[in-house]
């Protein structure tokens, strides 16, 4: 094993990790969803070079699984909703840049404070994979958490998954099983989740969530 | 030969044999479940129960007297998976076991007669022998699982009883504060006993008895206070008490007061005496306050209430503020290195447990047999009883008079003991407790002049006088098996009373194996008196003075019959020159009990009366209107119940946020609790 071995791997965990905060801040749609794409591609190479290292040739599939649905059926799928909802002009305004972004950080420096002491009994390159996971579940959940867009609630439910599945190839180990079957509760989440924007919008004639937060859940 | 015989096989296999009469209490139960529609079971039920009560307190006598050695304790494999249930029959579970069985013996065969009155038998009768069952499982359990088993058990299917007639919305609110309590009693016991096996987890009895050491003994005790006080009626925890000991079947009220309030005392005895290892001298303090208080405050509000299952329910509090006074005592003097008291103070507890056993029942079915005759509880409504009911009066009146502590009968007997005990309190080496105790002993005087002032109270407003109501005169004499039932308790009340010392021996096994020491025999001191303390000082002889009272009874009755006219006439009383035919115009409950009322009741119960009288010319009626405060409840429970309330209506909210605000709360907490873990790491 090269000393260059880990040092890729955690390059490509940490470029995840950056497209993360690209994430973070893309206020429109378009970008928002390349962008998304780029971190699955990030996924799929980072999983191909987990495979490589681990001699797991399943992992591979895992990789290829990654690469096509997110990478390119669900950012194109996303792409056709967007233009159809007649959405992909608008803006999306993102509340507090600047302190998300700083608070994001923050959540970096505790996943790495948690993880790093926690599985001190694990490798060097297994800690600090799982800590750059950990903060891309996290980065992932805040995401879901700021934005009002559904859309931007959807991908951010993507990139939080995207985190599970490094921390899930980084440990070695977890069944290919299980990995299909969390791709495909991605992709039926897709699927629900894109039959539900659309009937949000036909009742409320937008997909802005702060409407629905507004009718407090009464319809008329 | 043959007898004998059948003595030392069951008192070698007492536990074996205890273990299959519960088997067998349980199985009526099913039993009863499964045929509550049929004509014939309740009758047979009841008789079973009796017959199996019976059996299991002559197996308690038998433990006691020819006890097994080495003691034996049977392990059954079943409950939790990797604990077996042990039970045995030690002394205290042998004496518990006689007192237990005796009293629902009894009562089943009043049961008899009694319970096919009830209106829907069916909804009694199954849960009837679980209950009684129960109280045995907590009595010979040997370990902490079937300990607590029983005691939910015992919990469940008294709230089951309790709630069985819930047609009346006081009945419903009743169950539901006896549930919580119940609930809230059986975590603290559970806590008590996770701390007692500490972190090895030795969850019988032996176990924790060799590791009391490491236990921190003031949470045990604490928490043992509130689990088996909550359960026995100690003050404040004793809210659901006067609740729901009134709401279920008169038969029913009698075990749950009469038997059930002692299961808690012995739960108190069991964990605090034999398995929390030697005490401290401060233990006996909150033990006694609470004690005294509980006496004090149940009397009165005894006193206060007209309601005359109600008024029983709040004696038995009081008669369990006098058991714990000699229990706190027994505590106080054992710490003191005082062996021979502190024998003597739990002696006297555990014969006031005994005794407060048979006349609590004995009253508890009274007032279940004037229920039947007349349909009413309040005294208000009653009156004269003693000419329609006249075996029921004399019963009830030896209850009465055993209850407020009088000679010749058994409660004088305890409370006198308790008072000996009270005695040797100077030579308590703190200074606190010299001070403590006689103030305690100065409040047990009080509540029992109270109780009795309280019970001429019960017996004058419901027996003598004139009928109330129509109700109260076409009262009928209760059937057969209850009078059988409640003679049965009293001429067991009258024996106690008389001849104490074969009892007082009979528990010194229990002092013995508790305490590790015993008093000086009694029963073989000459005509049949007691001296537990030394044959000089503190003498009491229930014999002589029962002789002596039945010698001056009689003669004053042929004295008087001598001066008096020899026949008997019938005559209306003298109507002091008012002939006023209305029987309300009689000495009431209320007016009885004005002037105590009046002395203790304004502080404590922040009472109010108001007289409401008519102008000249007016021809309403005036009116007398009381107003009095559960002070109890309202200091403790009524804030709780509020706070609950607030709380409640405020988490509402939570129920109406977005989704965003619900993925908030989630990402929130997550990062909570990852920064929890980050920092004890590092």
């Amino acid at each position: 094993m090269s000393p260059f071995d880990t040092d890729i791997a955690h390059l490509l965990a940490g470029s995840m990790l950056l497209v993360s905060f690209l994430l973070l801040y893309q206020d429109r749609m378009f970008a928002l969803l390349n962008v998304f794409a780029l971190q699955a591609c990030g996924l799929a190479l980072s999983v191909a070079w987990q495979a490589y290292l681990q001699q797991a040739p399943q992992l591979f599939i895992t990789a290829v699984i990654a690469l096509g649905f997110k990478g390119i059926i669900i950012p194109v799928a996303l792409h056709r909703i967007i233009v159809r909802l007649g959405i992909h002009r608008s803006i999306e305004t993102v509340i507090g840049m600047g302190p998300t972004m700083l608070f994001g950080m923050a959540l970096v420096g505790l996943s790495i404070m948690v993880m790093l002491p926690v599985t001190q009994a694990a490798g060097t390159f297994v800690r600090e994979d799982l800590a750059f996971a950990l903060s891309i579940v996290l980065l992932g959940l805040l995401m879901m958490v700021t934005r009002r867009n559904a859309v931007s609630q959807v991908i951010g439910f993507m990139s939080l998954e995207n985190g599970l599945v490094l921390a899930a190839t980084g440990a070695r180990g977890m069944p290919l099983v299980v990995e299909i079957s969390v791709a495909f509760s991605v992709l039926i989440a897709f699927i629900v989740i894109g039959i539900f924007l659309f009937r949000i919008r036909e009742r409320f004639d937008t997909v802005d969530l702060h409407a629905l937060e507004l009718s407090g859940g009464e319809s008329t | 030969m043959r007898l004998a015989e059948a003595l030392v096989f069951a008192s070698r296999n007492v536990s074996e044999l205890s273990a299959a009469g519960v088997a067998l209490l349980f199985a009526l139960s099913a039993g009863a479940t499964a045929l509550a529609r049929h004509f014939l079971i309740t009758r047979s039920i009841y008789t079973a129960c009796a017959l199996a009560c019976s059996a299991l307190a002559a197996l308690g006598m038998c433990a006691l007297i020819a006890p097994p050695v080495p003691p034996v304790t049977v392990s059954l494999p079943i409950g939790l998976p990797f604990a077996h249930t042990l039970l045995g029959v030690d002394a205290l579970s042998a004496v518990f076991l006689i007192i237990v069985n005796l009293t629902s013996a009894i009562v089943s065969a009043g049961a008899i007669g009694y319970g096919v009155h009830a209106r829907e038998p069916q909804r009694v009768v199954p849960f009837y022998p679980a209950f009684i069952g129960a109280m045995n499982l907590v009595v010979i359990a040997q370990d902490a699982f079937s300990f607590l088993l029983g005691w939910e058990l015992m919990s469940l299917t008294s709230w089951a009883l309790v709630v069985s007639d819930d047609r009346s919305a006081d009945n419903r609110r009743a169950g539901i504060v006896y549930l919580i309590m119940a609930t809230g009693g059986a975590l603290a016991l559970l806590l008590a006993f996770g701390v007692l096996a500490g972190a090895h987890g030795g969850y019988s009895f032996a176990q924790m008895r060799a590791a009391t050491a490491l236990a921190p003994a003031a949470i045990v005790l604490i928490l043992t206070l509130i689990g088996a006080g909550s359960k026995a009626g100690l003050v404040p925890l004793h809210a659901w008490l006067p609740l729901a000991h009134p709401a279920a079947p008169s038969h029913v009220s009698a075990l749950m007061s009469g038997v059930m309030t002692k299961v808690a005392v012995y739960g108190f005895v069991r964990i605090v005496f034999d398995l929390a290892g030697p005490p401290r001298l401060w233990w006996s303090t909150p033990v006694l306050i609470a004690a005294g208080i509980t006496a004090l405050l149940g009397v009165l509000q005894a006193l206060m209430e007209h309601d005359l299952k109600r008024l029983l329910a709040y004696h038995t509090v009081e008669n369990i503020g006098i058991v714990f006074i000699g229990l706190g005592l027994a505590l106080a003097f054992r710490a003191a290195a005082m062996p021979i008291a502190a024998a003597l103070a739990f002696i006297a507890a555990i014969f006031h447990v005994f005794n407060h056993s048979l006349f609590k029942s004995l009253l508890f079915l009274g007032s279940g047999a004037i229920l039947n005759a007349s349909g009413e509880r309040d005294m208000e409504h009653l009156g004269g009883l003693i000419h329609r009911m006249p075996v029921t009066a004399v019963a009830f009146l030896v209850g009465c008079i055993a209850i407020s502590a009088l000679p010749p009968f058994n409660g004088f007997v305890s409370e006198w003991l308790t008072f000996q005990a009270i005695l040797l309190s100077p030579q308590l080496p703190e200074w606190f407790l010299r001070l403590l105790v006689p103030a305690v002993g100065a409040t047990l005087a009080c509540s029992a002049a109270l109780a009795a002032a309280c019970f001429v109270k019960a017996f004058g407003v419901t027996f003598l006088g004139r009928p109330r109501t129509p109700a109260a005169l076409a009262a009928r004499e209760t059937d057969r098996f209850s009078q059988v039932a409640m003679l049965l308790f009293a001429t067991l009340c009258l024996l106690a009373g008389v001849v104490p010392g074969f009892i007082m021996d009979a528990l010194a096994r229990t002092s013995q194996l508790l305490l590790g020491a015993r008093l000086a025999p009694q029963a073989t001191q000459p005509w049949l008196r007691i001296a537990p303390i030394e044959p000089t000082r503190g003498v009491y002889n229930g014999l002589l003075v029962f002789v002596m009272i039945a010698l001056a009874a009689v003669a004053t009755a042929l004295i008087a019959r001598r001066i008096a006219a020899h026949a008997s006439r019938r005559v209306p009383a003298w109507d002091c020159g008012f002939p006023d035919p209305s029987p309300v115009a009689q000495y009431s409950a209320t007016s009885f009990a004005q002037p105590i009322r009046r002395v203790f009741g304004t502080a404590l119960f922040r009472v109010r009366e108001r007289v409401s009288m008519p102008s000249p010319g007016d021809t309403t009626a005036a009116a007398l209107e009381v107003e009095l405060h559960d002070t109890v409840w309202e200091t403790f429970y009524a804030p709780v119940i509020r706070a609950v309330g607030t709380l409640a209506d405020r988490l509402t909210r939570l129920q109406f946020l977005t989704i965003r605000k619900y993925l908030m709360l989630v990402f929130a907490t997550l990062i909570l609790l990852l920064a929890v873990i980050g920092l004890s790491r590092s």
